[in-house]
C-alpha cells in the first residue's frame, strides 16, 4: 500500500517536471553543452529573480552551477570588479567613476520601486512626502501625527552598501537625513522581517519584495505598484543592473541572456519588477 | 636517530607556536600600517570621539565604541552570576548524575553558532523586549546583551566548572572533616581556591563578548547614535566593521575600519591585562 502511494507520487513529479522542462526547452536549449559555474553577488533586491532564473536553468542542466549571495549593491559592484563574482547585481546605476576604475558592462534588465512599507496592523497607508521626510529626520515621531495609532515610530533604514537606501534617499527624501536612532538592517529581506515584526516600524523595500507581511504606503496618494513604477507616477524608482567586468564569459553571458528572454520576463514581472528589454 | 626525531618534534612544537604568535602581531601590524595615515594625522582621536555622519564629513566611532562597551559589559553582568551558580551547583552541590547531564548541554551550547543566537533571539527575545517598554523596535542593548549574554555563560560555566575541579581532594576532604556544609566548604574553600581559573573564564568570557558580530549586527538595531539607555538602539564596533567594509576601499568610510579594528585590538589586550594584572596583585597578598 504504501510503496504504491510512493510509486503514484513519484510518478506524479516526474510527469510534472516533465511538463515544465517541456514547456520551456526552446528558451533554455541555449545552455545545452553547457557546464561551469557562474557566481553571482550584491543587490538583495535581485535575489528572488535570480535564485528562480538558476533553478530553472540548473534544473534543466545540472552540470551548470549558479550561486548567489547578497551584500547589496556596493558589495557587487566590488565583487565583480575584483574578479571575485562573474555577475555583480546593484539596484543602482554604478557610477562613471566605478565603470571606468574596473572596466564595468551593464545589463539593466528591470525597473523596480522601492516602496515604504509599515506593518500590516498599521492603519496609516498614506503619507505626504514632506511627512515621509519628517517621519525619517525624527521630526515626527508618533504614528498618531500621521493617522495612525498613538505610537512611537520606529525606524528601520539600510546599510551603507545598499542600493535601495540609496535611492530612497536620493528620490524618496530628496537627500534629507536619516535620524540617527534609525535601525540599520542588512537586506531587503531583513527590512521585511523587521516591519512585520514591529508594530510601529517604518521602512522601505524593493517593491518586489512586497507581500501580505507588510504593508505598502501611499505616497502624495500615489501606490507603488506595477503601473504606477511604469507610468512613472510613482517617483521613487531605480534600475535594477548586473554588471560584468568587461564582456562576459559564455555560460555569464548565456545567463544575461536568458533575463532578456519571455521566460526571464516571466519570472521578473512574477516578482513585481518591470521587465526592460 | 632518536635524538633526530626529538629535534624534528621539538622544532615542529616551536614552528606552530611561532605561527600562532606571528599571526597575532602580523594582524596587529597590519591594522597599524593601515590605520597609519590616520594615527599620523592626528585624525586617530577625532575618529575616536566625533560622531559618525558620512554625509557632513564626520567619520568618528565614537557611538560605536559606547555601543561595543555598554552590550559586552552589560552581558558579563548578566551572564557572570548565573554561570559562576551554574558552575558552582554542577561542581559541588548536584547530584552527579545531574551535574554530568548539565555539563553535557553546556558543551553543546558552546557549539551552537552565533548567528543561530541572533536568529532565535529576533523571534523569541526582541518581542519582548518591546513589549516591556511598550515603544520602540525591541532592537537595543538589552536585547543584545541579554542574548549575548546567553552566548558567553557556556565559556564561563565550563572554565568555572575546570577550575573548581582542580581543588585538591585534600582540601575538601579537611573541609568535610571540620564539619563544614557543602555551601560552607564551596564559599571558603573551593572559590578562593579557584579564583584563578574563574578570572582566565571571565577575560575569556569578555573577549568573545566584545569580539561577537553577529548577535549586535541582528539585535542590537545598529542605529548609529550615541545610546543613552539600555532601550536604545546601539551599534557595536563589529556589527560597524561589518556594515561598512563593502562600501568604496577609497572611501574615508572604510578608512574608520582600520581604526575600529585598532580599538577593538587595543580593548581586549587592556581589559586582559588589567586582569591579569588585578589577579596577580591579589594574589600576592
Amino acid at each position: 500500500m504504501k510503496k504504491s502511494i510512493i510509486f503514484i507520487a513519484v510518478g506524479f513529479i516526474w510527469f510534472f517536471s516533465f511538463l515544465s522542462t517541456s514547456s520551456s526547452a526552446d528558451v533554455l536549449a541555449s545552455f545545452k553543452e553547457e557546464k561551469g559555474t557562474v557566481k553571482v553577488s550584491g543587490g538583495t533586491a535581485h535575489i528572488p529573480v535570480m535564485k528562480e532564473a538558476a533553478k530553472q536553468i540548473m534544473t534543466a542542466y545540472p552540470d551548470i552551477q549558479i550561486t548567489i549571495a547578497g551584500g547589496g549593491s556596493g558589495v557587487g559592484i566590488k565583487q565583480v570588479g575584483e574578479g571575485l563574482v562573474d555577475i555583480g547585481n546593484s539596484g543602482r546605476k554604478p557610477t562613471d567613476e566605478e565603470i571606468t576604475r574596473y572596466g564595468l558592462k551593464l545589463y539593466q534588465w528591470a525597473i523596480d520601486g522601492v516602496a515604504v512599507v509599515v506593518n500590516p496592523k498599521n492603519k496609516a497607508r498614506a503619507l505626504t512626502s514632506v511627512q515621509l521626510i519628517d517621519i525619517f529626520a525624527g521630526k515626527i515621531d508618533n504614528w498618531k501625527a500621521v493617522g495612525g495609532e498613538d505610537k512611537k515610530i520606529s525606524l528601520y533604514t539600510r546599510d551603507e552598501a545598499s542600493g535601495t537606501r540609496e535611492v530612497f534617499w536620493e528620490k524618496g527624501l530628496s537627500k534629507g537625513e536619516v535620524a540617527p536612532k534609525a535601525n540599520v538592517v542588512v537586506s531587503n529581506g531583513a527590512m521585511k522581517t523587521a516591519i512585520a515584526q514591529d508594530p510601529a516600524g517604518i521602512g522601505y523595500v524593493s517593491v518586489g519584495h512586497i507581500d501580505q507581511t507588510v504593508a505598502a504606503v501611499a505616497i502624495d496618494s500615489v501606490a507603488p505598484t506595477s503601473d504606477t513604477v511604469t507610468s512613472g507616477k510613482y517617483p521613487i524608482a531605480r534600475g535594477l543592473y548586473s554588471n560584468t567586468k568587461g564582456d562576459p564569459a559564455k555560460l555569464t553571458k548565456k545567463f544575461i541572456e536568458f533575463l532578456y528572454s519571455a521566460d526571464g520576463q516571466k519570472i521578473i514581472s512574477a516578482n513585481g519588477f518591470i521587465p526592460v528589454k | 636517530m632518536s635524538g633526530i626525531k626529538e629535534r624534528l618534534l621539538e622544532s615542529g612544537f616551536f614552528l606552530a607556536a611561532l605561527a600562532s604568535g606571528a599571526t597575532t602581531l602580523l594582524i596587529f601590524g597590519f591594522m597599524l600600517v593601515m590605520g597609519f595615515p590616520l594615527l599620523s594625522g592626528g585624525l586617530f582621536f577625532n575618529m575616536l570621539m566625533g560622531v559618525w555622519a558620512p554625509g557632513k564629513g564626520s567619520y568618528g566611532i565614537y557611538p560605536m565604541v559606547v555601543g561595543t562597551l555598554s552590550i559586552s559589559l552589560l552581558s558579563l553582568i548578566f551572564a557572570f552570576p548565573v554561570s559562576l551558580g551554574c558552575a558552582c551547583f554542577s561542581a559541588a552541590i548536584g547530584p552527579s548524575w545531574l551535574s554530568r547531564s548539565f555539563r553535557r548541554l553546556v558543551q553543546l551550547m558552546t557549539g551552537i553558532p552565533t548567528v543561530i543566537y541572533g536568529f532565535v533571539g529576533i523571534f523569541l527575545l526582541v518581542p519582548i523586549v518591546r513589549g516591556m517598554h511598550g515603544s520602540g523596535s525591541g532592537l537595543c542593548i538589552l536585547s543584545a546583551a541579554l542574548m549575548l549574554a546567553v552566548l558567553i555563560s557556556p565559556t564561563m560555566i565550563l572554565f568555572f566548572n575546570d577550575s573548581l575541579d582542580r581543588v585538591p581532594k585534600s582540601y575538601q576532604d579537611a573541609a568535610d572533616a571540620l564539619g563544614a556544609t557543602p555551601s560552607q566548604k564551596l564559599l571558603l574553600v573551593m572559590l578562593p581556591y579557584a579564583k584563578k581559573g574563574i578570572l582566565s573564564g571571565l577575560i575569556l568570557a569578555f573577549g568573545r563578548a566584545i569580539g561577537d558580530t553577529m548577535v549586535a549586527l541582528m539585535i542590537a538595531g545598529n542605529a548609529i547614535q550615541v545610546p543613552e539607555s539600555v532601550f536604545d538602539a546601539a551599534r557595536a564596533l563589529t556589527a560597524h566593521i561589518a556594515l561598512v567594509i563593502a562600501a568604496d576601499y577609497e572611501s574615508p568610510e572604510f578608512k574608520s575600519i582600520f581604526v575600529c579594528g585598532l580599538v577593538l585590538y587595543l580593548f581586549v589586550a587592556l581589559m586582559i591585562s588589567s586582569l591579569r594584572l588585578l589577579g596577580a596583585l591579589s594574589h600576592r597578598k
